[in-house]
């Protein structure tokens, strides 16, 4: 790890203000990510910015009924928040799907949404990686990209976002609320990560002298017919190679609403409009998923290593849907995929 | 989060910026040191206040070796920086006993013989009193999925869910 400057925000003017100072600062909130890539010389800030005493730890509901989630509310505490737990148990799922239990209890809620991708050259410091090092190249195109995405890349970039979290913020069509040297603003879910294009080094909106600070959740939680369901290399502890958050609403025998999104398989959590709008009208059933499965994998393109992503994606999703219509929703402790 | 190609394109920082007093309250002593900003948690309790139990493993988060409970709470003392918990309380693997008398969860280790070499054990053990004091865990699925942090080259987990539920029984729920 580099040497680096250490400083403390005391609220959340403070902490914009230091960081527009100083261009080569970064904030830390849990630090399970950043510490970790800072030991692999990824991350070579010179100097870090302490958030973690800033007042943003409240789970809150809105006045329009929905919830507001501090940036700092560590990952545990809202996977097993009450209003979490029972509103909006599709957001409780996937996060307890992610990382382990210390790890939880460390990694923030802005954190989750900023961590890097797990891709093993942007780790590797010996070989060439565009998101690392722009205009370096791509190893991982031509290497061993088992893990990387199967939608939405670039010639530039194949790398994934690798937060289970997320995956759920877009299926629930979260907000997030950011403040800068301008002011707040806040930018939808869909909008916040972003596709690598030719700018891999990018992987969100953010502005660099901007702070998340809150999550929103609308009011609609999805909390009757949901699931997450992760797939990975071994059975806890792992990232995703596929993961999917279904959210339904039925109505008389029919599907009223739908949300589906996927995680493990681009630069941000994947949804397609087609794919939900194929659902909507239809009786819940293989028929109507296989539909979907398809709208959602539509232009989806395997390397090498990773082609099975798109079949394994494609039973995935039927698989997620078909629990979330039975509510049924996988559970997290339980390995055995109903 | 246009920050990380700034941030890599500089050079190695190499001046040494000052170090802070941190206080912490360590198995029920309050000790303060200078620590340097990029020490973790980890190095200071190993290399500074010689608390050895305290194992490092992968020093990345992946496999729990170094698990200890910062305000009750379990965390992986490699990814945290000590000087960013400065008024923290810490316990490690040698505040768990009293006096002689082995914590429920050493007492349940040596009955079920829940390790082999022991390397993982300190972590284990700290991270099965987060685990109990959580609250979270009663089948031994859900011990099973909330264990997964800790890492067991020797592959004793049979025999850790086993001495974890016997505790559990021991102490009522209570860390
Ligand atoms: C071994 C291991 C396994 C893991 N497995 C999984 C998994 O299966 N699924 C999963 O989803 N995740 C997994 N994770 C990742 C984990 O979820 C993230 O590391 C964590 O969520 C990051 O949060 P943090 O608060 O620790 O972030 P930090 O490390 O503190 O920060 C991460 C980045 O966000 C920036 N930042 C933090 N907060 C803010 C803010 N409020 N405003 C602006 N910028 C901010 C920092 O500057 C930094 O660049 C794993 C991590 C490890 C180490
Ligand atoms: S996929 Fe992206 S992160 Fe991975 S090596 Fe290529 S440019 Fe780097
Ligand atoms: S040494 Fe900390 S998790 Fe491995
Ligand atoms: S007892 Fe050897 S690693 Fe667990």
């Amino acid at each position: 790890m580099n040497n680096f400057e250490y400083s403390r925000a005391t609220d959340v003017a403070d902490a914009v203000r230091q960081i527009a100072a100083d261009p080569a600062a970064k904030f830390i909130a849990g630090g399970t990510n950043l510490i970790d890539l800072m030991k692999y010389d990824v991350e070579r800030p010179a100097r870090l910015i302490d958030i973690t005493r800033l007042p943003l730890k409240s789970v809150e509901e809105t006045r329009d009924g929905g919830v507001r989630i501090g940036a700092l509310v560590p990952n545990s505490d809202l996977a097993y928040h009450p209003l979490i737990e029972q509103r909006y148990p599709l957001l409780s799922s996937a996060i307890l799907a992610g990382a382990s239990a210390q790890l939880r209890n460390m990694a923030s809620t802005g954190g989750n949404l900023l961590q890097r991708t797990r891709c093993f050259y942007f780790y590797d410091v010996a070989t060439p990686c565009n998101k690392r090092e722009p205009g370096s190249g791509c190893a991982a195109i031509n290497g061993i990209n088992r893990i990387n995405a199967i939608l939405g890349t670039s010639e530039a970039c194949i790398a994934t976002h690798p937060s289970d979290m997320c995956v759920a913020l877009a299926a629930l069509e979260a907000k997030v609320h950011v403040m800068g040297p301008s002011g707040e603003r806040s930018i939808a879910f869909e909008d916040f990560h972003r596709l690598p294009g030719d700018t891999p080094h990018l992987d969100n909106n953010l502005g660099p002298n901007e702070v998340v600070t809150a999550i929103e959740l609308p009011a609609e939680g999805y909390a009757a017919n949901y699931s997450y369901l992760k797939i990975r290399d071994r059975l806890s502890y792992a990232f995703a190679l596929v993961s999917v958050a279904a959210a339904l609403k039925l109505d008389g025998g029919r599907i009223k609403e739908a949300r589906l999104a996927l995680g493990g398989v681009a630069h941000k959590p994947w949804r397609n409009r087609d794919a939900e709008a194929a659902l909507r009208g239809e009786a819940p059933g293989r028929a109507a998923f296989e539909k979907a499965a398809a709208a959602l994998l539509a232009g989806a393109k395997g390397y090498s290593h990773n082609s099975f992503k798109i079949g394994l994606a494609r039973r995935a999703i039927i698989r997620t849907l078909t629990q979330a219509a039975n509510a049924t929703p996988q559970i997290q402790s339980v390995k055995k995929i109903r | 989060m246009n920050r990380p190609p700034v941030a890599q394109a500089g050079p190695r920082h190499t001046s040494t910026p000052a170090t802070f007093p941190v206080t912490l309250t360590i198995n029920g002593e309050k000790r303060t040191m200078d620590v340097a900003p990029w020490t973790t948690l980890l190095d200071l309790l190993r290399d500074r206040f010689d608390l050895t139990g305290t194992k490092k493993g992968c020093d990345h988060g992946q496999c729990g070796a170094c698990t200890v409970l910062l305000d009750g709470r379990r965390v992986t003392a490699c990814l945290t920086l000590a000087v960013m918990k400065d008024g923290s309380d810490v316990v490690t693997i040698e505040g768990l006993a009293s006096g002689d008398a082995l914590h429920p969860l050493q007492q349940a280790f040596i009955d079920h013989d829940a390790f082999q070499c022991g390397y993982c054990t300190p972590g284990q053990i700290c991270s099965a009193a987060g685990l109990i004091a959580e609250g979270k865990a009663k089948t031994a699925d859900e011990i099973r999925e909330l264990m997964s942090g800790n890492i067991c080259r020797c592959g004793a987990y049979p025999n850790i869910v086993a001495a974890i539920r016997q505790a559990m029984g021991a102490m009522g729920g209570k860390p």
